[in-house]
């Protein structure tokens, strides 16, 4: 029997000012998947999260999160955002964008337990003991822990991320890869990465975002399928054996 | 003690006596209305300085003086005696905002031009009115403050509006926080992003109107975003920045007052000299004490 699908797109169109960014997208998303979403800057990988998200409106098609509407469901999935579009001069604590991730729409007030889940979410991260600390003092990598800790916060069924792995090194990037195989085991995982060695190493399906969306199983990863998707050969650098990447994959 | 000193000292314990001083009493009541709206002006303005509507709170200063112009001619040509000018700048200011609010919501492109028509429609609208008001009205005061316009009603009134704004803006605190710093993420934990948008640009516009008397409504935008950029530098958290935002703007309403008492000039403009002053010395200051990078 198929496991019940958590994201479904049928058809979906996206134009901005009509310039069209996605066409004839045709998705179903299995729960406890792990996917990475790749393509070229521009290609519509952050457009197609916030679609998924209910961020963005199809301009035709429908998209279904959890079985409804995403505007009815996205309290239950979480997102991660590109750390780069945040104000650096902003004053806030880590603990308060945590807490963020705990807001409802009819109360406006944090409880003790709000904050005890943020201290959780922020250990799971290896980020608790900066709690009190700004968020404009961290580096790139640590905010994007502490934006990881908010979107875990919620307790989501689906998380969503993009690119939360730009900017952190090999050492944090290891971690984060433990840390999110982890949390495949409770959630379903979509991200969006430029990092292709990332992407073989623990996901389990890869979709190709480039205005035309494809699904391929990691193991069908190779040069051919890069071509098609960057438009060109592009040099990649292998490093499985450091990443401790177990599925070989053929090139 | 030299000679200066002594005269300062002597024009210093003048202003504070001039304070008590029941003959003049709206000295009295200026200082007491700039420190009453100086606690909102650190909330909101700690609010639109970090959501970045600088633009847009000064739109709606100006625009407020259509609404005053309209008061005006209501009052003194139609005889609508409770249609004062406070409540004519009141009402389009938070007209005005709301338009420039509801352009930002759903037609981003556009807020650029809809902050430049509603800025210089508002004055135009109101320069019209105030040529067409009987006796002679100088739009000076309503530019630039004239703390001799502020009555006990007034400083009444005042006082409401500062309540108002006082326990709006910390009461939705931590939503407001949420859609300062990531309206997005707030929209996807379900919160009401354009309403609370909306109601930060209210918000705005009750508290430019507070303190039009006072310093005037082509002026008062730097006392809206100047204690909150000086409180910026160092404060490390929202909370904080509103606290001492509050703090450095009563200090620059206090001196500037004291100031224009004792050299006799304008308050209004005495006011946001001395915020301005300060807030150049305090960047300066805080870029030099920030470690180099290399």
């Amino acid at each position: 029997m198929e496991t019940p699908s958590v994201i479904t797109l049928e058809d979906v169109d996206f134009s901005y000012d009509g310039a069209p960014v996605l066409e004839k997208v045709n998705l179903s998303i299995q729960s406890g998947d792990f996917l990475s979403m790749v393509g070229p800057n521009g290609g519509g990988k952050t457009t197609l999260l916030k679609l998924m998200a209910g961020l963005l409106k199809p301009t035709s098609g429908k998209v279904k999160l959890l079985g409804t509407a995403p505007e009815k469901s996205q309290n239950r999935i979480g997102y991660m955002p590109q750390h780069t579009m945040y104000d650096p001069q902003f004053p806030v604590s880590v603990m308060d964008v945590v807490l963020m991730g705990r807001l409802k729409r009819n109360s406006g007030i944090y409880s003790s337990a709000d904050k005890q889940t943020v201290i959780d979410s922020l250990e799971e991260v290896d980020m608790e003991a900066l709690h009190k600390q700004s968020f404009s003092t961290l580096s790139g990598g640590q905010r994007q822990r502490v934006l990881l800790a908010r979107a875990l916060v919620s307790k989501p069924e689906v998380l969503l991320l993009d690119e939360p792995t730009a900017n952190v090194d090999m050492g944090l990037e290891n971690r984060l890869i433990d840390t999110l195989k982890k949390l495949n085991a409770r959630m379903t995982i979509l991200m969006v990465t430029h990092d292709l060695g990332f992407v073989s190493c623990i996901v389990k399906h890869v979709i190709c975002v480039n205005r035309y969306v494809k699904v391929h199983p990691t193991s069908a990863l190779n040069g051919t399928l890069i071509r098609e998707i960057y438009g060109q050969d592009i040099s990649m650098v292998r490093h499985d054996a450091i990443s401790g990447c177990e599925d070989g994959q053929d090139g | 003690m030299t000679l200066f000193q002594d005269v300062r000292t002597d024009r210093m314990a003048d202003f504070i006596a001039a304070l008590r001083n029941p003959d003049i009493a709206f000295l009295r009541y200026a200082l007491l209305a700039g420190v009453l709206g100086s606690v909102s002006f650190g909330i909101i303005g700690t609010y639109v300085v970090t959501r970045r509507i600088s633009y847009i709170a000064g739109a709606i200063a100006h625009s407020a003086l259509g609404g005053i112009g309209a008061g005006l001619y209501l009052q003194m040509k139609v005889g609508i005696g409770w249609f004062t000018p406070l409540i004519g700048a009141l009402v389009a200011a938070v007209a005005s905002g709301l338009v420039i609010g509801l352009v930002s919501l759903y037609a981003r492109q556009r807020e650029d031009t809809a902050i430049g028509a509603i800025w210089a429609i508002g004055m135009a609208v109101g320069l019209l009115f105030l040529t067409k008001t009987p006796g002679y009205v100088d739009p000076m005061s309503y530019l630039f403050g004239n703390i001799l316009m502020i009555s006990k009603t007034e400083l009444f009134q005042i006082a409401l509006l500062d309540a108002v704004i006082i326990a709006i803006g910390s009461l939705f605190y931590n939503k407001f926080l949420a859609v300062c710093f990531d309206e997005e993420f707030a929209r996807l934990r379900g919160i009401r992003v354009g309403f609370f948008y909306l109601l930060l640009i209210c918000l705005t516009a009750l508290t430019v109107v507070l303190m039009v008397t006072v310093v005037g409504i082509v002026l008062v935008i730097a006392l809206l975003t100047l204690p909150a950029a000086v409180s910026g530098l160092f404060s490390k958290y929202l909370w904080k920045m509103m606290i001492f935002s509050s703090l450095i703007c009563m200090l620059f309403v206090a001196v500037g007052t004291g100031l224009s008492y004792i050299y006799d000039f304008p308050t209004g403009s005495n006011i946001i000299l001395v915020a301005g002053a300060v807030y150049l010395i305090s960047v300066l200051v805080h870029r030099a004490l920030r470690p180099s990078k290399a």
